[in-house]
């Protein structure tokens, strides 16, 4: 594989996708998990399926229409919440299926022969584009500036919103930009693992750095380094056995959480064996 | 009026929704008071904290903190909150927990601590018993040092006014005299409010005593008396589930 990703230019964008995809994943599936946005950030990225849908009518790149529902989603989902008067996985089960019926209907109202979406809904890194690529790398820069330049501010924010918003921080404000930034970091994941798999991409390398550190700053960077091996390694595997590369790169990401939370159960037990046994020493 | 007063609250409702959480509570904090806030789960004393600070929107009255509009002057207050809220397995060590009483207003882009501010985070943390721990993620800490860390935090926002959510709760009995012994030594130099459900050792801590259920029931010295008691929890068992249940069921001649 490695002399082919030197020939063929759709092997490195796919190489450079996969970095691009863990980079992101690494930093927003961090908080993702911390904050408890799981579902929130799956009712996000099933909505920009809306915005597949209309750039497929309209005639504009579908990936700009899916950033464009996924912002409004995100926003519009936090806005709700904050306002209160119903419950936020109404609101996230809301916006999810309108999301997937409005791209459903989209593609419905087009004339001719409806396009194949499966690349949107599970992945095809094999096929992103210089122009995915570009937009990738602006969305990317964009989200580690963010998160690098106000560190301190997130962390006060995400342990605690309240003192935080006592001391003065405006924390309205950081909470309907990390709902932005989900809805870019799902932008580019969907080329990567696609609309449906996106939710394990965001948490499975972040869950499993829980596992390993419980410093901040080291779980990011340890989230970065797991999504690497997972989207590389699937993406060597979905080459050498020809499957599809969202699915083999997400099933890899589930088996590797669950064998380290496994390793990570053994190691306790045997931990806390050895301890039992040491106080009945007389 | 309200200028002599720390806290000054004129009849204060608080809704949620349709329901009412504290309705017409009028309250006086002076400068350098102690005052507890009792009252039975359900009765308003968190809410009555969070209107102070401006957290939740009331439904009618006035707060005012030293003279001035209590959402301008929320700079003046420390809040401990109760840390059941909390995320206590959250990746921040005890050390980056009080850093944030220093962040600056606002947004700060690239902020980073100063060597000053780390300085006096450790003399504080020194000051509540837990400066050897200040490597020490929270996920590591006990009960009674997880408290004494939101206090930390609380002291280095450096307020006038403190207000504490229920400090004592799951703490253990050495730790609690500990945090008692904090609050008075802290006393000598702002004013603090107390919310708790520790009857027995709320008499002997503050200066002043507030009942709350929904309404003011008792505002005054702190001696707890059967009056009083009775007139804030209309039924003895529910004082069970708060953890002092035997000096009130004799009071009550249920013993």
């Amino acid at each position: 594989m490695i002399k082919a990703l030197f020939e063929y230019q759709f092997l490195q964008n796919a190489f450079l996708s996969g970095i691009l995809a863990s980079i992101v994943c690494g930093i927003i599936g961090v908080i993702i998990v911390e904050k408890k946005l799981v579902m929130m950030s799956g009712g996000i990225a099933h909505t920009s399926y809306g915005g597949i849908g209309l750039g497929y009518l309209m005639g504009f790149e579908p990936i700009i229409g899916a950033f464009l529902f996924s912002a409004c989603a995100a926003l519009g989902i936090g806005y709700i919440k904050r306002k209160g008067g119903t419950h936020s996985d109404v609101v996230i089960g809301l916006f999810w299926s309108l999301g997937m019926a409005l791209g459903i209907l989209f593609i419905f109202l087009m004339p001719g022969y409806p396009p194949d979406l499966s690349s949107y809904l599970f992945g095809s890194i094999l096929s992103v584009t210089k122009a995915d690529l570009y937009l990738m790398i602006s969305l990317t820069v964009i989200i580690m500036f963010v998160i690098i330049a106000l560190f301190n501010d997130w962390k006060a924010y995400l342990f605690d919103e309240e003192f935080a918003t006592i001391r003065g921080i405006k924390t309205a404000f950081l909470e309907y930009l990390l709902l932005v930034l989900i809805a870019m970091t799902v932008v580019v994941l969907i080329r990567v693992v696609g609309i449906i798999l996106v939710l394990a991409l965001l948490t499975a390398p972040a869950a499993a750095a829980g596992m390993l550190t419980s410093n901040l700053k080291k779980r990011m960077i340890y989230s970065v380094i797991l999504g690497m091996i997972f989207c590389i390694s699937g993406l060597w595997i979905s080459y050498v056995i020809n499957i599809a590369s969202g699915a083999a790169i997400v099933i890899l990401s589930v088996i590797c959480y669950f064998l380290i939370y496994m390793i990570r159960s053994i190691r306790r037990g045997l931990e806390q064996k050895k301890v039992a046994t040491e106080n009945e020493r007389p | 009026m309200s200028g002599e007063y720390a806290v000054h609250i004129e009849n204060l409702s608080v809704h949620y929704g349709q329901t009412p959480a504290i309705m017409g509570v009028c309250l006086d904090v002076s400068d350098g008071e102690y005052l507890g806030i009792i009252g039975p789960n359900g009765g308003g004393k968190s809410t009555l904290l969070k209107a102070i600070l401006g957290l939740i929107p009331i439904s009618s009255g006035n707060i005012s903190i030293y003279g001035g509009n209590a959402h301008k002057n929320r700079s003046l207050v420390g809040y401990v909150p109760q840390f059941a809220v909390l995320n206590r397995k959250f990746p921040i060590s005890l050390l980056e927990v009080v850093l944030t009483g220093h962040l600056k207003q606002g947004l700060s882009p690239f902020f980073r601590y100063s060597s000053k501010d780390e300085e006096s985070v450790h003399a504080l943390l020194e000051r509540v018993g837990i400066e050897s721990l200040a490597n020490r993620q929270i996920s590591e800490l006990s009960g009674g040092e997880f408290q004494k860390m939101l206090i930390a935090r609380a002291l280095a926002t450096n307020p006038k006014l403190l207000l504490l959510d229920e400090p004592t709760a799951s703490v253990d009995a050495a730790s609690r005299d500990q945090i008692y012994g904090l609050l008075a030594e802290l006393n000598k130099n702002m004013t603090i409010i107390l919310v708790t459900h520790d009857l027995l050792a709320v008499s002997s801590q503050v200066t002043r005593l507030a009942c709350l259920n929904g309404q003011l029931v008792y505002h005054g010295e702190p001696e707890l008396t059967e009056k009083v008691v009775n007139n804030l929890y209309s039924c003895p068992v529910d004082l069970i589930a708060h953890g002092v249940p035997h000096r009130v069921l004799r009071d009550h001649g249920e013993e």
